[in-house]
């Protein structure tokens, strides 16, 4: 990386090379309907909790699928797996599966 | 001298088309019509992606084709049985006439989704929730654009793929058509009531064809018609009538709801009833979304697994209508070709 | 003492069994909770134990439940259990007439023949004869008839049995060989002595003509006191265990200890109580729709057991109970599942955001549920009556609202669910409403079991029927001829099978079909089935819709938002749920009464 004499600001480029992608490696084996989203955002636009909440599932993955996983753990305990999501998931994502999923990674490695 | 005979079944523009190619090749073509009038689906379209030129236009050039090269034209027929017994094809219709040919064509198109079976969208349960069908109608009659309280919409969403590229309704594929029809739509919308905001929640916009991309961004610098990149999840109906969508802003990353005056579905193409019922009779190969399907995706194209029989149009996958023409062609020029004995199979070195 | 060596690997084997029944029993029944051991307590000097004893005779020994479900089946577990029973009731009391003492050795009455090989002395002794030869053969007709079974499950009307675990086959050899060997034994000895019955004496007089008996006598019994003590070691660690636990089990749950959505050592009991009959895999549509071949009640149970379950085997059911309807030992199934669904979720729920906000109130509430959001027609239906009725009702979820809770359940996140059902009574008893009405199967089903409200909870259909016999709504009878597909979470969940057929003939002609009521099929996208994949669900699904629209309806009618949208899906028939054709009957008598009018 080019250093361009200032320091003050985080960088705010995903640093792919470096970013966690434990959670995408762990959760794209277990529940392999992760990989076949398209961003749609339905899961989004008929959440429950995102009616109220952070709570954005289709950005989430795609964040996910970045490494950028701060935030994640925050964002996925307002989920009530009530699978509404599921049911309007014009791919067939087992959003259920991949959230649960999701918390598992979480667990496992302590994130 | 003694013709070979063909029998087109459709008439649509992909019929239409290679019945007046073969008619004018010199074979004794006949062309079996469901309706009354010849022209299928493209008869209630008013103005064509992307030229925006009258679709009666192409109606009239297609009419011409099949006068001028003497087509044998059956309407109103009701086809009961299809087969072919060793080389001849036999059709027998309702009235009891039978027909036989050498080869046959078939070319009976789609259906529209039935936007019912998107139940969260609120098609046949909201009064203002409409398809682009529809809509295409409308202007076709030449009527406004209203509400069903007569009022002329402010707003009008347009949902792109409805029935199309969704698992939850068994339509896996792209009806490809929709996303420039959604842009066409949307022009003569704001053309028609300018003072109107038109917004399109599209997946993706697949603007593949000549001109379309053009067409999109005429859409967006002359008339300002909104995309919002998210798929509608529902709508729900307003006390006025009105309609709130919901939908996640994908790109500013929220979930947004929205009331609209008038929801425009955008249906996609389904494989028709009649290519079911024919197809089936005549024992030809299905594809897993229930169009037909060639012998090869890329180089037998038209030709179904019958010797002698073979497809055009939109029977055999969703097509815009310059395709159609293609393909009509293409069918024609095949069926020649086998009436010529011309042996296409033997060139296959592939298992 | 009557003694001979030969009786060693016997009363081995029972001193091993009764030392492990009695550390495992007592080890679980110290771990329950307070209140469990409380009603033990107070279950043991009560009626309630002659409950018990009679529950434990239809069942454990008559196998009353299994006959209802399969006869042949039903009279092999009988004839084993009850015909083993009496065996040795009928041996001791033998033992004790013929010895004229009321003590006598533990062994005797099992091994009574080789001891008394004079036994015409005392009064009775040939019918004791005959007693105990029928009671034999009895015993080893239900031995063939397992034997039979283990090979050609057909006959029993049963498509698959069970498979079987390295300590099963142990046991079920030595069982297997237990009976032939005193057939065996007892016959020799007769053959000897002449001192066995009609079976055993006839037998013996057979062999004692072409076999050296002298020498084969003693190995036999030699050999039938083995395969009983093999038999006693390997049961606690074979499905044999729920012969005993089977019995403790009963007094258990008479005495009011119930299972949990938590695994507890009561659960301990359930799964050891599980013959494995095998009896739940013919009524598991995973197995005969989506070819699912593990993971049916007896082979999850066995997992538990076993300590090997994997976390798919816990998570692919749907929880439809369609087993536990009919598991002859009521076994609590989807408790148990959901429970050790708990042991794999990871989820950690703040709800905090949910905050009630009340800005009015009425008697009724209606709860849509989050999935008829997505089938706005219901949603419709069911405003339309509650105005056509004149309800004073709070619609409380209409914004989209929040969910019950149920599917976190389901998913083992149990205190996840918790913490939002809390929120959820919290707001609803601050509403102050008499009746609370929902459109959707699964939240009633929480509402009922979790919520402690106490308040009335309805199914929409059930408050339609209210209101229709009530006279508030005119239902109009069209003449659609349609079928009912029972939501599992309504009837087998809920229990609720009536209603909605009441209601049904009122507006429509209905029409019953093979799997119906408790047998229904499950639509195939139960929230519980959580890691069934979409081909699996596409399976149970079109194997329910072929059941559906078998006798071609005019419409398929059902009663739960998800199973709707399910079958609509692949359906060719309309698939509608019973409020709406309700709402259009309503509509139609509209119509046709204003048409009178105006003419």
């Amino acid at each position: 990386m080019k250093n361009f004499g200032f320091s003050l600001s985080k960088d705010r480029q995903i640093d792919f090379d470096k970013s966690d992608k434990r959670i995408m490696d762990f959760v794209k084996i277990e529940e392999p309907t992760f990989n076949i989203c398209i961003a749609c955002g339905t899961c989004t636009a008929t959440c429950s909790a995102g009616n109220f909440t952070e709570m954005n599932l289709r950005k989430m993955i795609t964040l996910i699928k970045r490494g950028e996983i701060t935030g994640v753990r925050a964002e996925l305990s307002k989920c009530m797996l009530c699978g509404k999501c599921s049911l309007a998931c014009p791919r067939g994502v087992n959003t259920r599966n991949v959230i649960f999923k999701i918390n598992q990674a979480l667990e496992k490695y302590s994130l | 001298m003694n013709r070979k005979r063909v029998i087109v079944i459709g008439g649509g523009i992909a019929g239409m088309e290679s019945a007046a190619n073969l008619a004018s090749m010199g074979y004794d073509v006949t062309l079996f019509e469901k309706s009354q009038e010849l022209g299928g689906h493209l008869l209630g379209w008013e103005k064509l992606f992307p030229t925006m030129r009258m679709g009666k236009d192409v109606v009239k050039f297609l009419d011409k084709g099949v006068h001028l090269a003497k087509v044998n034209i059956v309407k109103n027929s009701n086809i009961t049985n299809a087969s072919k017994n060793g080389n001849l094809f036999t059709v027998s219709c309702g009235d009891g006439a039978k027909y036989e040919s050498e080869a046959l064509v078939l070319a009976t198109g789609y259906d529209i989704f039935d936007a019912k079976r998107k139940e969260e969208y609120g098609y046949g349960i909201y009064d203002n929730v409409i398809t682009s069908a529809e809509l295409e109608e409308i202007f076709l009659s030449g009527k406004p654009l209203l509400t069903t309280k007569g009022e002329i919409p402010k707003r009008v969403g347009i949902v792109h793929c409805v029935g199309s590229r969704d698992e939850k309704v068994g339509n896996v594929y792209c009806s490809k058509v929709c996303c420039v029809t959604a842009v066409k739509q949307s022009i003569e919308i704001k053309e028609k009531i300018p003072d109107s905001n038109v917004f399109c929640f599209y997946m993706d916009l697949r603007m593949f064809g000549m001109h379309f991309e053009t067409l999109y961004k005429q859409a967006q610098e002359k008339h300002a018609v909104n995309f919002i990149r998210g798929r509608l999840s529902e709508a729900c109906e307003n006390m006025d009538g009105s309609l709130l969508v919901k939908v996640e802003d994908t790109l500013a990353g929220k979930p947004l709801r929205m009331s609209v005056d008038i929801l425009v579905l955008m249906v996609g193409m389904v494989p028709s009833e009649g290519t079911k019922k024919i197809g089936t009779m005549l024992g030809m190969n299905f594809g897993a979304n229930g169009f037909l399907k060639s012998q090869d995706q890329h180089t037998m194209t038209s030709i179904s697994n019958i010797p002698g029989a073979f497809f055009a149009g939109c029977c055999g996958s969703p097509r815009t209508i310059n395709n159609v023409f293609a393909d009509a062609r293409s069918a024609a020029m095949m069926t020649a070709s086998y009436l010529e004995a011309y042996d296409i199979e033997e060139r296959i070195t592939y298992i | 003492m009557k003694y001979d060596p030969f009786v060693i690997p016997f009363c081995l084997g029972a001193i091993i069994l009764a030392f492990v029944l009695i550390y495992k029993y007592f080890s679980w029944i110290f771990a329950l909770n307070k209140t469990d051991k409380h009603k033990i307590l107070k279950g043991i000097f009560s009626v309630r134990i002659f409950k018990a004893i009679k529950e434990v005779f239809l069942e454990s020994l008559l196998h009353r439940k299994v006959f209802r479900v399969n006869p042949m089946l039903g009279y092999m577990h009988m004839s084993l259990a009850f015909g083993w029973l009496l065996l040795i009731l009928g041996g001791t009391i033998e033992s004790k007439v013929h010895s004229l003492k009321m003590f006598n050795t533990p062994y005797e009455p099992i091994f009574f023949k080789f001891f008394n090989h004079d036994i015409s002395m005392f009064s009775g002794a040939e019918e004791f004869k005959f007693v105990m030869d029928l009671l034999l053969l009895f015993v080893l007709s239900g031995v063939s008839l397992a034997f039979i079974k283990r090979f050609y499950s057909k006959l029993f009307g049963m498509k698959k049995t069970t498979k079987l675990k390295i300590g099963d086959w142990m046991a079920l050899t030595a069982l297997w060989f237990i009976f032939p060997l005193r057939f065996f034994a007892e016959s020799f000895t007769s053959g000897i002595y002449h001192n066995g019955g009609f079976l055993t004496g006839t037998a013996g007089n057979f062999f004692a003509s072409f076999l050296p008996l002298e020498n084969l006598t003693y190995i036999a019994w030699w050999a039938y006191s083995i395969a009983l003590g093999a038999f006693f070691i390997a049961l606690p660690f074979s499905r044999y265990m729920h012969i005993f636990t089977e019995v403790v089990l009963i007094f258990l749950r008479n005495f009011g200890i119930k299972s949990t959505k938590e695994y507890n050592s009561f659960s301990e009991f359930e799964i050891h109580s599980c013959s494995r009959c095998g009896i739940c895999l013919d009524k598991c549509q995973l197995l005969t729709a989506a070819r699912i071949k593990d993971t049916q009640a007896v082979y999850f149970l066995q997992s538990i057991r076993y300590n090997n379950l994997k976390e798919g085997k816990a998570f692919d059911c749907m929880l439809c109970g369609k087993c536990q309807e009919f598991c002859p030992v009521a076994i609590d199934l989807n408790n148990i599942r959901i429970s050790k669904r708990m042991e794999f979720a990871s989820g950690n729920n703040n709800f905090d955001y949910l905050i009630p906000k009340i800005e009015k109130t009425a008697p009724i509430i209606y709860f849509a549920g989050c999935m008829t959001h997505l089938t706005p027609t219901i949603k419709i239906a069911m405003e339309s009556i509650f105005k056509e009725s004149k309800t004073d009702y709070l619609f409380l979820d209409k914004d989209g609202g929040i969910c019950c809770g149920r599917p976190l359940m389901l998913a083992g996140e149990i205190l996840n669910a918790q913490k939002l059902i809390e929120k959820n009574v919290k707001l609803i008893k601050e509403l102050g409403a008499k009746t609370l009405v929902t459109s959707c199967p699964i939240c009633l089903k929480v509402f009922k079991e979790d919520y402690e409200l106490d308040i009335e909870i309805v199914h929409h259909t059930q408050f339609i029927l209210k209101l229709a016999e009530a006279g508030k709504i005119k239902l109009n009878k069209s003449d659609l001829n349609v079928v009912y597909h029972d939501p599992c979470e309504l009837g087998r969940g809920s229990g609720i099978y009536d209603e909605p057929r009441t209601l049904i003939n009122k507006v429509g002609n209905l029409k019953s079909i093979s799997q119906e009521k408790e047998l229904s099929l499950c639509c195939g996208s139960s929230l519980a089935g959580i890691q069934l994949n979409s081909v699996q669900k596409e399976l149970v699904r079109i194997d329910t819709l072929k059941a559906l629209e078998k006798n071609n309806p005019d419409c398929i009618l059902t009663a739960c938002p998800l199973c709707k949208k399910t079958l609509a899906k692949d359906s060719s028939i309309d698939v509608k749920d019973i409020s709406e054709l309700v709402w259009n009957g309503i509509t139609e008598s509209k119509i046709v009464e204003l048409t009178q009018n105006s003419n």
